[in-house]
């Protein structure tokens, strides 16, 4: 990515490996809890790996039925598969589809086999959920085939676009249009909503809030399409979508299957914004992770959203930490950091004195931070004020920093931010603007050189210092109840303010803590990188 | 905001109108000024769905026409994909604006500090005062909500959360109607605040009217909680139609709305009509 040979800021190693360091402390009781806990969406994913899709006559999917039937009779402590397996191997139906249609209606009788029973249906749901497995596989393979045929984007920073009509059919054609217009990833919003929903829709949809729901067929639609306009420009387009909310793991485990490229996944973006239950959050999402790795998926964090709620410049800091815990979470689960795209944004109140000099010295702490990984650049939307004029300009200058301090993956801003959903017109506007500054400036990354203690590289550092700061107060916070620190931290309204229990929020009760006994052979093919 | 929104308590002469800041009197009718008074010059810009050649140009020209813009200068166009063409036009609008005519909605109470704002409620409610907030129906984005309540606030102004006498019970995202009265209830609720940034297919319409429905199916006629939306994309003036009390628009500041909190709820004892009997 980077190819630079001398850092651009002057850092303090010492204090980098601290800040490193600080986000392992923090993380790692975290990833205990994930380990010792399941969810009823882990479980779904479990059994969609397994080739269980499709709903009942009002939408509700079969996995949440046979998950729900089997946690009624037996609970979810042992994993859903070895009671579904067993119950298959006792004839109780004659496929995964069927049993799910009868537990749908009680006619299920689900029990815990313990010996060889046991070990029987724990080996039998092994072997069909390896299926899922070879399929994520396959897909993957799919991929490097494709970008191999038609090439990766000649420039970097890529650039990546929106689409959201709500409408599949709509989203299609004006994604293969931004597309020939120079966009390189389609990001498909999600329906306004989604993630709170505690279920994946099916099928093609067409009506949607402010997106488009995330349904495996949508998924399948428009990466077909895709498909064909990367043959027709030479060029591998990549489809972007959202592994947050609820459904986190399934909605991963899906993007897995129909060859999706890109994934938003925050660790605490579901948390502090969508107050999902930490627990719940969590779990879903080192599964997802985990998922991600396996299938090649680039994901995107949500470090953006802080800076909308708090100030870009007394909350800078807070980006990086959230950066830090990203991509220790990230790497525990098997990312790799090519796979990292960490997100920041250009948030910083342009009416303030060096407001552009302070966006250079945050987007090159978080490039030199992250030397390895593609950065994902978010543009301005807090003070984008529905003065349009005044907006493409704020754009023009979030491009000159993408082009600058060399991000890899730059969402392309509108001066329609906050008016309107952007107009044909605004798309091209922008993508203009986008390739202006890169053509005219992109170079630049081999004039531009911060002096040495000069105001940038003085504010990275100062920055930096500030996250080490704040890591070190989360790793020494507590409450009563011993959660670990991290998890007391966004009790206590560490981050944006937003005060988040532990044992409160959406979705807590579909956190089940594991039993000895579980068994879930998704993860473990996933830890294991088996495919059998 | 008006750069003059400072405090009603200053004491400002009796102005002709609108405008009259520099001394010089308003016309009753203007035109859009360009370079010149008088002038009545606008730009503005659009997609036509044809492909781009001359008969697009003409095309775009009959629309500036039926627009009122004669003459029409077009002074850009550029072809977006095969199918699309973008234009930019220049001209002169036929249409006079009459300012006898125009009516907006003039804030009908004063702005307090939250010093102000908790000496009122102290007084006159003698209790604290309650405050239900929520994001209805599928909206997920808080961030209005969020603005006007949490303590963080918006545009340097601390939310209601920071006002002592205001107790403020925020829902979050995505509260379900009768999850919202039945909280209202509990809470004994003077306030429920509802925002609704999402307005595709006109989903803020529609779930404002739901929501204040279900109040008056909940409570006895005059005992219904004052009802207040905000959100960006509301109607100046139809909070009525919309069965609430009060609308608040795009940057509304938390001031403006403990403001009117007091206003409606803990208004001065002695008092002369409120500008909304007379209205």
């Amino acid at each position: 990515m980077s190819s630079r040979a001398k850092p651009l800021l002057d850092l303090d190693p010492a204090t980098v490996r601290q800040a490193r360091a600080l986000a392992r402390k923090a993380g790692r009781p975290v990833v205990k809890l994930a380990q010792s806990h399941t969810t009823v969406s882990v479980e779904r994913a479990t059994l969609r790996l397994a080739g269980l899709a499709g709903a009942d006559h009002e939408r509700v999917p079969w996995v949440n039925h046979l998950v729900d039937a089997v946690r009624a009779e037996v609970g979810l402590e042992h994993g859903v598969t070895t009671p579904v397996y067993d119950a298959l191997r006792r004839g109780e139906a004659p496929d995964l589809l069927t049993l799910a249609q009868k537990a749908a209606s009680g006619s299920v009788q689900f029990r815990l086999p313990v010996g060889r029973e046991a070990t029987r249906a724990q080996s039998l749901a092994r072997r069909e959920v390896s299926r899922g497995i070879r399929t994520i596989d396959k897909q993957r393979a799919n991929r490097d085939r494709l970008v191999k045929r038609h090439g990766d984007p000649e420039q970097r920073p890529w650039i990546y676009l929106i689409v959201a009509t709500g409408d599949i059919y709509e989203d299609i054609p004006q994604a293969q249009n931004a597309a020939r217009e120079g966009a390189d990833i389609i990001a498909v919003i999600r329906s306004t909503g989604q993630s709170l929903l505690d279920y994946v829709p099916e099928g093609a949809t067409r009506e949607g809030y402010a997106g488009t729901y995330a349904t495996q067929e949508n998924f399948r639609l428009m990466r077909a399409a895709l498909d064909e306009t990367s043959k027709e420009l030479g060029r591998y387009i990549r489809l972007t979508n959202y592994a947050s909310g609820l459904c986190m793991p399934e909605i991963a485990t899906l993007a897995g299957l129909e060859r999706l490229d890109m994934m938003l996944n925050d660790s605490m973006y579901g948390i502090l914004f969508r107050d999902i239950n930490p627990i719940r959050t969590f779990v879903d999402q080192r599964f997802s992770r985990q998922i991600h790795a396996r299938a090649g998926i680039i994901i995107n964090t949500g470090e953006d959203n802080y800076l909308t709620t708090a100030d870009a410049v007394e909350a800078a800091h807070t980006v990086t930490v959230s950066q830090l815990l990203n991509e220790y979470f990230a790497k525990e689960a098997g990312l790799e950091d090519w796979q990292l795209g960490l997100g920041h944004a250009f948030e910083i109140n342009p009416d303030l004195p060096d407001s552009f000099r302070m966006e250079l010295a945050h987007a090159l702490l978080a490039r030199q931070l992250f030397p390895k990984a593609p950065l994902k650049w978010m543009p301005p939307t807090k003070h984008m004020t529905g003065d349009v004029f005044r907006g493409y300009l704020l754009d023009g200058f979030f491009n000159l920093v993408g082009a600058m301090t060399g991000q890899g993956i730059l969402l392309v801003g509108m001066m329609t931010e906050a008016v309107v959903t952007p107009f044909l017109s605004d798309r091209d506007l922008a993508l203009q603007n986008v390739r202006y500054v890169l053509n005219a400036a992109g170079g630049l990354t081999e004039d531009f050189h911060p002096p040495r203690d000069g105001f940038i590289q003085t504010r990275a550092r100062q920055v930096l210092g500030e996250a080490v700061d704040l890591l070190d107060a989360i790793v020494h916070d507590s409450d009563t109840a011993g959660d670990p620190p991290l998890l007391a931290a966004i009790a206590d309204g560490t981050f944006g303010l937003m005060k988040r229990p532990a044992d409160r929020g959406k979705g807590l009760d579909g956190v089940v803590v594991r039993a000895d006994g579980y068994d879930n052979p998704a993860t473990t093919m996933l830890e294991e990188g088996s495919d059998r | 905001m008006s750069a003059s929104t400072t405090d009603s308590a200053m004491p400002l002469e009796p102005v002709p109108g609108p405008g009259a800041r520099s001394g010089r009197a308003t016309p009753d009718i203007v035109r859009p000024y360009g370079d010149t008074t008088g002038d009545g010059m606008v730009q503005v810009s659009f997609t036509l769905p044809v492909p781009h050649d001359k008969r697009a140009e003409g095309a775009a020209l009959q629309l500036a026409a039926k627009m009122g813009l004669e003459p029409a200068l077009l002074v850009h166009a550029k072809a977006m994909g095969p199918d699309f063409t973008f234009f930019v036009v220049y001209g002169s609008v036929k249409h006079l604006v009459d300012l006898r005519e125009v009516t907006v909605v003039e804030r009908e109470f004063p702005l307090l500090t939250p010093t102000e704002v908790n000496k009122a409620i102290k007084s006159r409610l003698r209790r604290k005062l309650v405050v239900v907030g929520a994001c209805i129906g599928t909206d997920a984005h808080t961030v209005g909500i969020d603005a006007i309540l949490n303590i963080k606030g918006f545009a340097g102004e601390k939310g209601l959360e920071y006002y002592r006498e205001v107790k403020v019970v925020n829902l979050g995202a995505q509260v379900l109607v009768p999850e919202l009265v039945e909280r209202a209830r509990a809470e004994k609720a003077d306030a429920v605040m509802v925002s609704q940034v999402v307005t595709q297919r006109d989903a803020h319409i529609h779930n404002t009217t739901t929501m204040s429905a279900a109040f008056r199916e909940a409570y006895p006629a005059g005992q219904v909680p004052l009802l207040v939306v905000g959100g960006p994309r509301f109607e100046e003036g139809s909070a009525d139609r919309l069965g609430v009390d009060r609308i608040f628009g795009r940057g509304t500041t938390p001031g403006e709305v403990a403001s009117y909190l007091v206003h409606a709820l803990a208004p001065p004892r002695v008092t002369t009509p409120s500008t909304k009997e007379k209205a």
